[in-house]
């Protein structure tokens, strides 16, 4: 029983103050005035020298927005929010559009350097083992940059920011945005809709295999305010694509707003895998500051075939709201969701995922591993439907959770809907503490409890992170042990 | 769209307010008068409240039938030398019960008569569960209950007879009925509780019933719910009220065969440290049935035990619902819990909901859940056909296998035979299948 109470001390000692990613950059930046109004949407409208479809578009989705209520289903608690608080908008000053690395303000450049993030292509391209990434800097409100975009270029793919995207693909921003997750889908996205800053933009033509990762990069530098990033991917017959997300914010007493939108559409045959490593300032051990993390995340199978692939690793928010879905619409579409959420500290996790069989012979397959410690509370929440029409549809669900300490909780809140009698739904999930069996058998064979609860942490998530591409498998994995420092060597 | 509270009641929530003054002059006044401003301010459940997502009462609860008044009954014979009380139409009727073959020991009361004493004890024990206080249905009861049967079972007390409250529906007129039973089993004491929903004749009754059982410590409570077929115009609603003080054990098997809309609700709560509950349950539905088994196991102590084990089978157009939560609270350490849900789909037309959920603040705790929907596996049909049978036979071979699961748990034979014929002639009724 010792060696169990060591483990707890040392989780409730879990310094959450350790995050790496506090710093703040000194930037000059440009701002909108505080607070929102149809005059703001029509600033970052004009801002972003948008035409006048999206600006209405924008306004219809204000509009909207006013009339809806923030969703308070999720078991997460934070004081109410004052929309007019914030800060809709904010651009470091040197931009927008440096037309070359060179013109791009040398702080920010040192901000991405500290985060580990090679923005010069020169320095990706040094190491001749390496594999390439393609990354999209974003910096508060606006992407800074966007690397090996010609590279890119030479096989079709188009990856720009989206801001540029409406300026320069129009038909294809116009065709899917908002076709997966619509204006009205609820009361973030809707707000999104009317504010989003800026994201990323991704098209894979027909039958290309995108030849690199492509990445983007998200920090929130600025106090007070809020993140509305709008990522698209599309990817078209025949194609695939490997994409990678990347988020961290300073440290700041008061908390800040993320709430994004990601739509992913895959036509016939296409394969489209998006992995998240979600590193937010979580607040400080009181549970004081962090970041508010209300994304809505869907994914459209519309071809048959298609394949939409959703790893997530969650360690930081202060409140994370986040349900990254696939429609499983083609027939023989898979949708897949793989998810280890950390929280510790006053984290609050809603997390999980949908997965809606509309099509025939559609599969999917959850895998989601909470670990909650200290004071936090972790949610899985999920629901798999098959309609009347799913012939054949195939679905496997695990839920496992692991609780670290008696102060912290963990929950499991799945909802299976089958009006096809031909579907298949299978749903397992288990609570429990790591074994003192496990431990003792370990630290019998010499490890230290550190170690041994290393090394069972690191098997209760292994089949998640085998998931992830192999540069973010590394760093998720020390992530995940930089989270849980204290009980995880 | 934005979710704004109901402030415009539903016709038969307004109409509920008759039936309130009507019965609020019949004792338990305060319980009465603050249950009934409980339910006023919350209205009849619908899909936005989460613990009724998958049952909309308010829209299927229309108009309120009229409250029903004692008449002439023929009771069919008792089975199974069980002792019957009868509650005919929402009225406890001494005159059609077992009352002179009530084992020793046991001690019977109306709950009409109690309530009117005011009787103190009865009335605490009345007193929820903590988290069935917060369900609209079960204030309703509160406010409007009837009458029912109040057992107390002494403690140290092994009752060998198996007691049967027998709630009837003489039908022709669709009635209304809230009943409320209580047991109270003393420490130590042994007791075996049937409830039975009977239907003499199909009508679109609404029935609300509460079965309340306040367990004392290592005292071992058996029960059965017996829905029987109803009309598919029927709206039953039961809730189980269940608190297990120390080493206590309750086992209950729920046997739910269609008819209309029928909604259980368990809410039970470990008390006491190493108290176990067994709570299995079978819905054979077919035509437009919806039946909605809801749960809440709170394990509020260290050391409890507690296993559900569910199967739906669902043809026809019919709907099966399984909720079930298991809570446990800060501190219960050690807990010990296991849910399963399994359906079966035989028709194109049928759906399945499936809610299983954890709750879980103590970190001492082995918890898991398992929830599965699909058809009869084809490999195991091709197996028993190849080996000469009718597919239908085959099919219905493999549904036995698959609720009779839960049967073979029930402790008397002579239940458990019953319990196997029921089913056989369920899946006589449904004929070859397609």
């Amino acid at each position: 029983m010792a060696a169990r109470q060591e483990t707890v001390a040392r989780v409730e000692e879990i310094d959450v103050d350790a995050y790496k990613y506090g710093f703040t950059t000194d930037i000059e930046s440009e701002k909108a005035p505080k607070g929102l109004s149809e005059d703001i949407v029509r600033f970052i409208s004009a801002k972003k020298n948008e035409p006048e479809w999206l600006t209405e578009w924008r306004l219809e989705a204000y509009r909207r927005w006013l009339t809806m209520e923030e969703p308070k289903w999720a078991r997460v608690d934070y004081p109410a929010i004052d929309y007019q608080d914030l800060y809709y908008y904010s651009a470091p000053k040197s931009t927008p559009g440096p037309k070359s690395l060179d013109e791009v303000d040398p702080e920010l450049l040192r901000t991405y350097e500290k985060l580990g993030i090679p923005l010069r292509e020169q320095e990706a391209l040094a190491g001749v083992e390496q594999r390439k990434v393609a990354v999209d800097a974003v910096f508060d409100s606006v992407s800074v940059a966007t690397t090996f975009r010609e590279e890119l270029s030479k096989v079709g793919v188009i990856f720009c920011p989206i801001s540029e995207a409406v300026r320069e693909h129009p038909e294809l921003v116009r065709k899917y945005l908002g076709s997966v997750v619509p204006v009205t889908d609820n009361f973030y996205a809707t707000l999104n809709s009317a504010v989003f800053s800026d994201g990323s933009f991704v098209y894979i033509p027909p039958g290309v295999r995108c030849p690199m990762e492509l990445s983007t990069y998200f920090r929130i530098n600025e106090k007070n305010t809020g993140q509305f990033e709008r990522t698209l991917i599309i990817a078209d017959a025949g194609s695939y694509v490997s994409y990678l997300e990347g988020c961290t914010a300073p440290k700041r007493d008061e908390n800040q707003l993320h709430a994004a939108v990601v739509e992913l559409v895959a036509l016939d045959d296409a394969e489209i895998k998006y992995s998240t490593v979600q590193n937010w300032y979580p607040g400080d051990s009181e549970g004081k500051g962090g970041i508010y993390n209300f994304v809505t995340k869907r994914g459209d199978c519309r071809g048959k075939n298609s394949h939409i692939s959703w790893t997530q690793v969650e360690t930081g928010s202060a409140v994370t709201w986040k349900y990254p879905s696939c429609i499983l619409r083609g027939d023989n579409s898979q949708g897949e969701f793989y998810s280890i959420a950390v929280s510790n500290g006053y984290q609050q996790v809603d997390s999980g995922t949908k997965m809606i069989h509309l099509g025939k012979n559609t599969k999917s397959r959850i895998i989601s591993k909470g670990i909650s410690a200290g004071h936090s509370q972790n949610t899985y929440r999920g629901q798999v439907s098959a309609h009347r029409k799913a012939e054949g549809a195939r679905n496997f669900t695990n839920c496992d959770s692991l609780l670290i300490g008696d102060k912290c909780g963990a929950h499991t809140v799945p909802y299976l809907e089958s009006k096809n009698a031909s579907a298949v739904f299978e749903h397992e999930a288990t609570t429990s503490k790591i074994s003192e069996d496990q431990l003792f058998y370990c630290m019998q064979r010499g490890l230290s409890e550190e170690e041994a609860t290393a090394l069972i942490v690191n098997g209760f998530v292994r089949d998640v992170l085998q998931k992830l591409p192999m540069e973010f498998a590394v760093e998720a994995q020390k992530l995940i042990a930089v989270s849980l420092e204290g009980s995880v060597g | 769209m934005t979710v704004q509270a109901i402030d415009k009641k539903s016709e038969a929530e307004t109409a509920f307010a008759g039936a309130f003054e009507a019965m609020k002059g019949k004792g338990a006044s305060s319980l009465r008068q603050a249950s009934w401003e409980f339910f006023t301010r919350k209205g009849l459940p619908t899909r936005r409240v989460e613990a009724w997502h998958y049952t909309d009462l308010r829209a299927s609860l229309r108009t309120v039938a009229p409250l029903g008044a004692p008449g002439a009954i023929t009771l069919p014979p008792t089975t199974l030398g069980r002792v019957r009380l009868v509650v005919a139409d929402g009225a406890f009727r001494p005159e059609l019960s077992d009352v002179a073959a009530l084992p020793a020991g046991v001690e019977l009361s109306s709950l009409a008569d109690v309530l009117a004493k005011e009787d103190g004890a009865v009335l605490t024990a009345l007193g929820l569960p903590e988290n069935a206080g917060a369900d609209a249905v079960v204030a309703l009861n509160a406010a409007l209950m009837q009458d029912g049967v109040v057992l107390r079972i002494a403690p140290a007390t092994d009752v060998a007879k198996t007691i049967e409250i027998l709630l009837l529906s003489t039908g022709g007129e669709a009635l209304s009925s809230f009943t409320r039973s209580l047991v109270i089993v003393g420490d130590g004491a042994k007791a075996k509780i049937v409830e039975t929903s009977l239907a003499l004749a199909p009508s679109g009754a609404q029935e609300n019933h509460v079965l309340a059982f306040a367990i004392g410590a290592g005292a071992e409570v058996e029960h059965i719910a017996d829905i029987g077929p109803q009309s598919e115009s029927a709206i039953r609603l039961f809730s189980l009220l269940i608190t297990a003080q120390a080493k206590a054990a309750f086992k209950s098997l729920g046997f739910v065969e269609g008819g209309g809309l029928v909604r259980r609700q368990i809410f039970a709560r470990l008390a006491g440290e190493e108290a176990s509950v067994s709570l299995d349950g079978i819905s054979l539905l077919g035509g437009k049935d919806h039946a909605d088994t809801t749960l809440v196991v709170e394990h509020a102590a260290p050391h409890c035990k507690s296993r559900e084990r569910f199967r739906n089978v669902l043809d026809g157009q019919s709907t099966g619902v399984f909720q079930g939560k298991v809570v446990v609270r800060p501190g219960a350490q050690k807990t010990d819990g296991s849910m399963q849900s399994r359906a079966l789909l035989l028709s194109e037309n049928a759906t399945m909901n499936n809610k299983p959920e954890l709750e879980i603040f103590a970190d001492d705790v082995v918890c898991g859940h398992g929830a599965t929907c699909g058809r009869l596996d084809a490999d195991q049909l091709f197996y028993l056909v190849a080996r000469g049978l009718p597919k239908h036979e085959a099919e219905a071979l493999l549904i036995e296998g698959f609720a009779g699961e839960i049967v073979e748990a029930l402790g008397e034979e002579a239940a458990r035979d019953a319990y196997f014929e029921r089913i056989r002639s369920w899946l006589g009724k449904r004929g070859g299948a397609k």
